[in-house]
């Protein structure tokens, strides 16, 4: 269980993250909005020790996230970046099944894993296929596969931080893509994900952390954070909010 | 991409490439043998109980010169590919190369002041010279590796980028230096400087050989330990870090085995260019970029290469000798036009 308690974090003179505290529960899918440059990709960068706290401090099933061995963390928190950025022809498989280095459960048990997590982000298809060769967002789902596979198949006290893991995808698989990590939390692991769109937070998240500026707007359910006041507040956007017809989560549409 | 070959196969056709390279790097040379008999002699000196008739001779060449410098080409030309495989893996960049982190040129100018040094002192003694020239070259390509590593280090992390920018740096600065010695060297230090900077088998002797041999089988047992760690790192050094790899050690390891591996191969031989670059290239082309595979297999390539480019700087204009490093670089600089050319697809 990942916890962060009164986090700060300084750049320079500039704060650019003040007074975060959130726990991550089990089974809950945790969606992190704000305006560029409101502090979400730092908010990740602490949470999974890539960035130092100024003050507070992150812990992981109550131990400082510093305490760990590499692969022990590596065995309860998974971390996509917004960007990979690799330039060798690996096939996909071998990609995803780095997602497995932290872990001693052989070559077979690996490779159905593999599949099972290439499958869930909807990308079996892509397997022999050279990582170079695949589109934007092809390559983003192959990322996706390789951090489900780390923590596969997913359970209590094992976290997932997504920063933006649907910014290059076509509309379904963003739905296929949230889906599945609608269901990975299902099993009991918990999520931390960065969105920007409204309604895919308001559809798949159970609780939504609002950033502007660095601090913490508001962090509660959909229904009592995506209200028209608070994001004309916070975004400056003039919204309508509905449930929708069929599901009865909130609706966003601009005005 | 697609067709690429299966590991057992690539291991199988490295290693019959590699006992070829080995049988004419001893049967040819100024004094050419019959293939048959150099095969002879050689499963002889192995322990065979053949017939000695009329091999008195063979034996004697491949003893004595054949043999030492065949076993230099091999562990050059394998840790020159393994350092290679190891830079383009901490720069994530498959064109990146030994010569970056400013060993190769370090190790020159530690060279280079032996040679000029000890003409200045008239001139080392005969059995102290060639050690000292090893070690002097050694020392060099270490320190300027260290000192490479040090300008890259800011709080407790080493910065890639900054490595190589301070690597291009320091290379220019060890290269004029050494362009200074060669200009205050007298005539026969120049030629000595010369054929060294250009690199060159010749000369081989056990003596050298040894503890570029102990290098080499370190750095060869070493680094494909590292390979799942050195596959997870071409994801991104914090990507790397998620999955539980010591980054910071790893970057160590992969800077310090290069540092060794390439120090010794300057050491034992001179500057030989382009074989770190181009060996891991072709083994990636053939077989993907996976490290299980790609160190391994570098290794085979990286001897047979350097061993049939050797054979071409003994024989193209014998009885006189090429420098070695004039003739892979007289592949390798194409080639890697070529490569820049061709995409990275």
């Amino acid at each position: 269980m990942l916890r962060a308690q009164n986090l700060h974090i300084h750049r320079g003179r500039k704060t650019v993250l003040s007074d975060v505290t959130l726990q991550l529960e089990s089974g809950e899918v945790l969606g992190v909005l704000g305006p560029n440059g409101a502090g979400k990709s730092t908010l990740l960068g602490a949470l999974c020790g890539e960035l130092a706290a100024s003050a507070g401090g992150i812990s992981l099933d109550g131990q400082a996230l510093s305490h760990w061995t590499g692969p022990q963390r590596a065995q309860r928190l998974a971390v996509l970046p917004q960007v990979s950025t690799l330039d060798f022809a690996f096939r996909v498989e071998e990609v995803v099944g780095m997602g497995r280095l932290p872990w001693q459960s052989g070559r077979v048990r690996d490779d159905e894993i593999i599949a099972a997590a290439l499958a869930a982000a909807d990308a079996g298809h892509l397997s022999g296929r050279s990582y170079l060769a695949l589109s934007g967002g092809e390559r983003q789902r192959v990322h996706l596969a390789r951090v489900l596979a780390q923590l596969w198949p997913g359970q209590a006290g094992q976290t997932l931080l997504l920063d933006e893991p649907t910014s290059m995808l076509d509309p379904l698989h963003q739905h296929t893509t949230l889906q599945a990590v609608r269901e990975f939390a299902d099993r009991g692991a918990a999520v931390l994900v960065i969105l920007h769109d409204l309604n895919l937070a308001a559809r798949y998240c159970d609780r939504i952390l609002l950033l502007e500026g660095g601090r913490p707007v508001a962090l509660d359910t959909p229904q009592q954070v995506l209200r028209p006041d608070t994001l004309q507040a916070v975004f400056g956007l003039e919204v309508l909010v509905q449930p929708h017809p069929e599901r009865g989560h909130p609706l966003i549409i601009a005005r | 991409m697609t067709t690429q070959v299966k590991p057992r196969g690539l291991f199988i056709g490295l290693t019959l490439l590699c006992l070829l390279a080995i049988w004419l790097s001893l049967a040819l040379g100024p004094v050419s043998l019959p293939l048959f008999d150099t095969l002879r002699a050689a499963l002889r000196m192995l322990g065979v109980p053949l017939a000695p008739d009329g091999l008195e001779q063979a034996e004697l060449i491949l003893g004595q010169i054949r043999l030492p410098r065949t076993l230099l080409g091999l562990a050059v030309g394998g840790v020159l590919a393994l350092s290679g495989v190891a830079m383009q893996g901490l720069f994530r960049n498959p064109l990146a190369d030994p010569g970056l982190v400013g060993v190769s040129s370090g190790a020159a100018l530690g060279a280079a002041i032996a040679i000029v040094g000890g003409s200045f002192f008239g001139g080392l003694p005969e059995w102290l010279g060639p050690y000292l020239l090893s070690v002097c070259a050694f020392l060099g390509g270490l320190g300027v590796t260290a000192l490479v590593y040090r300008l890259g280090r800011r709080n407790g992390q080493t910065n890639v980028a900054t490595m190589l920018l301070a690597g291009i740096a320091l290379t220019a600065l060890a290269s004029s230096a050494v362009g200074l010695f060669t200009y205050l060297a007298d005539d026969a230090t120049l030629r000595t400087l010369t054929f060294w900077n250009l690199g060159s088998l010749n000369g081989a002797s056990y003596a050298r050989l040894w503890p570029l041999l102990i290098i080499s089988a370190g750095v060869a047992l070493w680094l494909p330990r590292r390979a799942k760690a050195l596959n997870a790192l071409l994801l991104g050094e914090s990507e790397a870090g998620h999955l539980g790899i010591d980054v910071e050690r790893l970057k160590r390891e992969l800077v310090f085995c290069t540092a060794l591996g390439v120090g010794a191969a300057v050491a034992a031989a001179g500057m030989i260019g382009f074989v770190g670059l181009v060996v891991p290239h072709l083994v990636r082309l053939l077989a993907g970029p996976d490290h299980k595979v790609l160190l391994p297999a570098s290794v085979l390539a990286g001897a047979s290469l350097l061993l049939l480019a050797d054979l071409v700087a003994r024989l193209a204009l014998a009885p006189a000798e090429l420098p070695i490093g004039i003739v892979t670089a007289f592949i390798g600089a194409p080639f890697f036009l070529y490569l820049l050319l061709r995409g990275r697809a």
